[in-house]
Parts: C-alpha cells; structure tokens; sequence
C-alpha cells in the first residue's frame, strides 16, 4: 500500500515535565492506539495496516519506549490523567480509541471517566480485572526463556520486538526494555483488580473486546466479564492463533477486526 | 575489630531431593516441607546458639528478615531480638535488619526498635534493608518501582519519629501520619540508634550510607574473594566523596568453619555447607529481577545485586559458572573459610585487612548444622580464634557501635528458672 514502506512521523508531547513520543501514519479520521506490555520499541505491521484507511496516532505511556516520567506517577488516577493528557496532546480527544494489554486498560478508564473522549473503544486482551479462580499468569516473575511464550502464541514475534536493531545503545536499550517492564508495572502491580471494575459500567462508547485464543497470560473467558460489565453495546471477538499480545500474533486479523467496530 | 555471630535460622530439614522437586527455596516454597512441631526445636536451638555465642563474648549477635523462605525462618527479626534483650548482658543486639517499606505505618519500626533499645539497655544496631526481591516484590506483594522511594521516605520518617521531641505531622508522598509521637524513645538519643544499611553492591547505597554516616554491609554468600570487587567498589567511592577509609564504615558477612584440622574441618562442615549452597540457595530466577527494583543508574554500572546473582545460581546458564555446591569450589571460592585455629586466624586477618572491614559477621551456623557442631564452631572460634584477630584496626575508632547504659545502671535480669508443676 502507498506510504506502508516509510515510518511514521515523530513528535514529542510533555507530560507532567516529560517528552512522550507520539507516533502518527496514515490519513483519514483519527485512531489512537494505547500499546500493550513492553509498549513499541519498533513500529509495526498492525499499525501500518490501521494507517491504511486511518491516521493512526500513538502516544507513547510514561516510561515506556519512546516516553519518560513513569516515576512520577504514584497512584492509578495518576496514571490516568497521564493518559488524559496524552490524548488531549496528540488530539485524540474525541476519536476512536483501542488499546490493548496495560493499554486496554486505561482506554477502558478513558472511556468511562471521560466519556466524551472516546467516541468508540476496542479493548485488546486489556488488564483491570482478576479472578482468583482463573488468575492472570505473572509476567514479572517468571525466566527469560519461558516470558516469550507467555506473551504471545509465537514467542518469536515478541523476541522480535525487543531485540535490539542494528545500532542500538548496546547498554540503553535494555535498560529501556526494563523501563518499560518497571513502568507497566509500576501502574499495574501485581496485576490485580485496579477498580476498573466499578467503572466499567460507566463506559457508553461501543465497546469492542478482542481477545487471542491463546492467551497464555490473561485468559480469554476475561473477555465475558469485560462484555458483561461494560453497559455500551459490547461485542467479544476471538482471535484464533493469537497470543496476549494479539496484534503481533495475528495482525491482519485484529487491524480488520478493529476497523471494522470503527467503521 | 568486632566479631558478631550472626544467625540466619535455615529451615534444617529439607529433603535430599529438595533441588529435584521444587522450583525453589523462597516465595513458593511448599507448605508441606515445613513441620512446625520440628520447627520448635530449630528456633530453640538457634536461640541457644545465639545465646551461647553471647556467653563466649562475641561482639554482637546478629538476626535478620526474610519472608517466604527455606533459609530464613525470621519474618519478624525482632522477636528473637527482644528474647535476645533478656538473655544477654552486654553484647550488641545487631538486627539486620527491618525491610523499611514493608511496615505500615513504618513508624511501627521505630517503636518496636525502641522496645528493642529500652528492653536491652542501648544495645541495639538498628539495620535498614530494602530488603530482596523475594521478600519484598514477591512475598510482600510491594511494587518494585515505588519500593525504594517508599524505604527512603520510611527511613526519614523512623529517624525523625526517634529525634523529634514534639508530637508532629508527617506528611509525605507515600505516608501521612497527623499525629506521629513514638513511646518508647530509644535508649540511644544522641541523636538515635546506630543504623547500619545492608546491600548489595549499588552506587546509590554506598553514597547515601556516606551522606548519611551509616555503616554499609555487604551480605554476600559467596565470601570475600567475590566480594572484594564490590568493597573495593565501595572504598573507591568512599575516597571520592572525601570519606576516610576507617573499616568501622564497613560490616561484611562470612562463613567460617573452624577445627582443630582441615581435614577435620572438612569432614564436620562439608554436609552442612553443601546443605546450604546446594538447598538453601535454590532460588527459581523467576523471583530475581522484578522490573524497576534494580535502578538505572544501578543497570548502567553493570553491578548486579548479590540476591539477583543467588537467584541465578537456580538457573543452567549461570548455575556452571557458579557451579560451587560441592564442598572443595566452597572451599576454592572462599564462600566458606575453614581450616584449623591458625589456618581460619590466617584468613580472617586477610579478609578482614584486604576487603578493609572493621565488623565482621560471621556465619558459624549454616545449612544443617547440628547444634553440637554450631556450638563447637562457636567455641572455638572465640577461644582461639578471635584473641589473634581483636587487634586489628586498633587505630580506629568505631562511631558506629551501640552505647548502652552504664552497666551498673542496667537492671538485673533474673536467671531463667523454669517452673514445673507438681503434675509434671
């Protein structure tokens, strides 16, 4: 497709002091993406296949690649008026808003606290709920060798993500790489009930939940509980072959999937 | 310098085929491994040990926080300190310490260190972990990335809650108290407890230990050959910031294992030792980074937490490098000095002159030793060890070291007398 061959182009917002990289390709009504754990390191596949009919946005959280100042956010409303802030900058106030993972879960936060900032919403695999009896794998404790595959279906694709390209800092980027672990964690540890769960309710956008089918870290009978308690017209989509981080497992299907709730 | 015999109460009955079926010694160690009716008489032996290692006239006794863990059987340090505080006269009551960010409110800290204090006349050493991984991020559920800012704003708290005469408000980013106003105040007012901070080889911890004038203690496991990097680390920065390099600033842990031969030595402390590198520090790498626990400029230095190297001993790709679980690379590795009187005086002199520390915590109990064999350790170690090594570092003053009440001030504590009944 024309324009897919380049990168997107590159600013920075402040946030509370801090540059955020944001992210922006393509033409046509605006689409933000909020990215899951490990954030984007790289650009991706997915995000060229929304910036086909779209102009996809994507402000990068706090601390995670790209972005600074995860260490000055203590509380989960901290985190969210970052993200408030975030959409405001980049001018996704308004717009459609996916997210996916740790991403999913302050799209969810936006939709509900501000509900005019979201005119339709798809939530990717999102963390904010827990379930003892089905509880989320622990993505912060467990041996390099095994996270791959927690991640997603084909532990490869996220090896690919943060592998460093040719030329990187060889002593930055991990230290990023675990930036953007500490930041994801530092919002969500240890990965419990953030209390989205009396919000939910309050979000009126459509609300699309899309979940891989081979989701190793968050199950995908989550994606009933989200549907159940989201009062806008929900609808659960399941994507076969796709791990948590579903847009790298299976990008096609989710870009067209997402679209297609956007229309 | 000072001799301080420190207990970490290892769990002594784990299985032969611990390594085999369990992922590891720490945070989800299985419940069925522990007997508690066995575990009355671990915790009365150590208590015994602590107690006779008092007796030989040890500096101090030393006791410390874990949680969740095989090796560790001291959640809370304190209560063995405060048992400590009636059963010893004059030896100092080193606790290693209390993991600040683990205590709400941590002014819970300063009060129970006050007891501490008040119970044993001045005598204790206040120890201010942050604390491992396992115990804090995992265990204790704490997030990494706010744990340390949590344990330095639970630090200024404490310290002002024992100096601060007046009832005030504290009002911080993590705590706020309105009304902070401890009872009891420590013995030790001028102007508070001495505070000894263990850690593991970060540039931050030694420059705050410096700003602050606390004592910094590296705990490593694996002796003073691996540890001397990380104290000449910490001696090199100490010249930077200005400081002089009197070894009072400096605590270091070591095993030892003393008999009246190496080869005697080798056949009393070989199973225990081979317990404890082979069993106690089998540790799943999964528990040994929580992100944002280490810091950046910690990431940059390249300087790993010892606790971070002991998790990695679980793991194969590192478990050939550090491959020490049989009892001659223990030996070779210097994790666990052992030999005769002379041979054992020999080497503490040249770790204690060469890693420059002035307070040595020595490990004369580990892994499965009996309590026949701890004692023998201990005895003679103090009788023939400890005469030929009191010299050193003679020209130093130790600022860091408790000052209790004057003796005859302190009251008299009645010999313990157990009461039988009649039916008994």
């Amino acid at each position: 497709m024309p324009g897919n061959s380049q990168g997107p182009a590159t600013t920075t917002v402040d946030v509370n002091g801090f540059p955020c990289r944001v992210w922006t390709k393509g033409s046509g009504p605006k689409l933000g993406f909020l990215a899951g754990l490990g954030g984007l390191p790289r650009w991706l596949p997915f995000l060229d296949r929304l910036a086909e009919t779209r102009t996809v946005i994507v402000p990068s959280l706090p601390g995670y690649p790209g972005g600074l100042g995860h260490t000055e956010l203590d509380t989960h409303l901290d985190w969210v008026l970052a993200v408030r802030q975030l959409i405001d900058k980049t001018g996704l106030a308004g717009a459609d808003l996916a997210g996916a993972s740790v991403g999913g879960a302050f799209a969810a936060e936006m939709a509900a606290i501000f509900p005019g900032h979201v005119r339709r919403l798809a939530l990717i695999a999102p963390f904010g709920l827990f379930d003892d009896k089905e509880p989320a794998a622990d993505p912060w404790a467990q041996r390099k060798e095994v996270l791959p595959g927690l991640m997603c279906a084909s532990g490869e694709k996220w090896t690919a993500l943060v592998a460093p390209p040719e030329g990187a800092n060889s002593v930055e980027w991990p230290i990023e790489m675990t930036r953007a672990a500490e930041a994801a964690a530092r919002a969500f540890w240890p990965l419990g009930d953030t209390g989205l769960r009396k919000r939910l309710g309050l979000i009126a956008s459509p609300t699309l939940i899309v979940w891989g089918d081979r989701d190793a870290l968050l199950p995908s009978s989550y994606a009933q509980k989200f549907a159940t308690a989201i009062n806008g017209a929900s609808r659960v989509e399941i994507i076969a072959g796709a791990g948590h981080l579903a847009y790298l497992d299976q990008p096609e299907t989710v870009a067209r999937a997402v679209l297609g709730h956007f229309g | 310098m000072k001799l301080m015999w420190f207990h970490l109460m290892p769990y002594t009955e784990l299985p032969e085929d611990f390594n085999r079926k369990h992922p590891s010694v720490w945070v989800d160690i299985h419940s069925s491994l522990f007997d508690p009716k066995r575990a009355h008489h671990m915790y009365n032996d150590f208590m015994d040990e602590l107690e006779y290692a008092a007796e030989l006239g040890y500096d101090a006794v030393c006791v410390n926080e874990h949680h969740s863990n095989g090796y560790g059987l001291m959640p809370s340090p304190n209560l063995i300190a405060s048992s400590l505080a009636r059963r010893t006269t004059d030896t100092a009551l080193c606790v290693m310490g209390n993991s600040l960010a683990l205590y709400n409110p941590p002014t819970r800290v300063a009060e129970e260190f006050a007891m501490i204090d008040c119970i044993s006349g001045g005598r204790l050493i206040a120890g201010f972990p942050v604390g491992s991984p396992m115990d804090t991020c995992y265990a204790y559920g704490q997030n990494p990335s706010l744990l340390r800012e949590r344990y330095l704003e639970a630090h200024d708290l404490v310290k002002k809650a024992w100096t601060e005469k007046d009832t005030f408000a504290f009002d911080g980013r993590y705590n706020q108290q309105r009304y902070v106003n401890i009872w009891p105040r420590p013995i030790q007012n001028d102007p508070h407890p001495p505070i000894w901070i263990p850690g593991g080889g970060s540039i931050e911890t030694w420059r705050w230990c410096a700003e602050m004038d606390y004592v910094y203690c590296y705990l490593s496991y694996y002796g003073y050959k691996a540890g001397l990097a990380t104290m000449q680390g910490f001696w090199n920065e100490m010249e930077k910031l200005g400081k002089d390099r009197n070894p009072y600033r400096a605590g270091f842990l070591q095993f030892v294992g003393v008999a009246e031969s190496r080869q005697q030595a080798l056949d009393l402390y070989t199973e225990p030792a081979e317990y404890f590198y082979g069993r106690c520090l089998h540790v799943d790498a999964r528990f040994a980074t929580p992100p944002g626990y280490v810091t950046e400029a910690t990431q940059r230095s390249g300087i790993q937490g010892m606790m971070q190297k002991a998790a990695n001993v679980a793991s194969p790709a590192t478990k050939a490098a550090l491959k020490a679980t049989n009892m001659k690379d223990i030996v070779d590795g210097g994790y666990v000095l052992i030999g005769s009187p002379d041979e054992v005086v020999e080497q503490i002199r040249h770790v204690a002159t060469s890693l420059n520390v002035g307070h040595l915590m020595l490990l004369l109990q580990y892994g499965n030793m009996s309590k026949d064999t701890t004692k023998y350790n201990t005895r003679l170690f103090a009788e023939k060890v400890m005469p030929k090594v009191k010299d050193l570092f003679g020209e130093w003053e130790d600022k860091w070291w408790p000052k209790p009440m004057a003796k005859g001030q302190r009251a008299a504590v009645p010999a313990f007398r157990p009461q039988l009944t009649a039916a008994e």
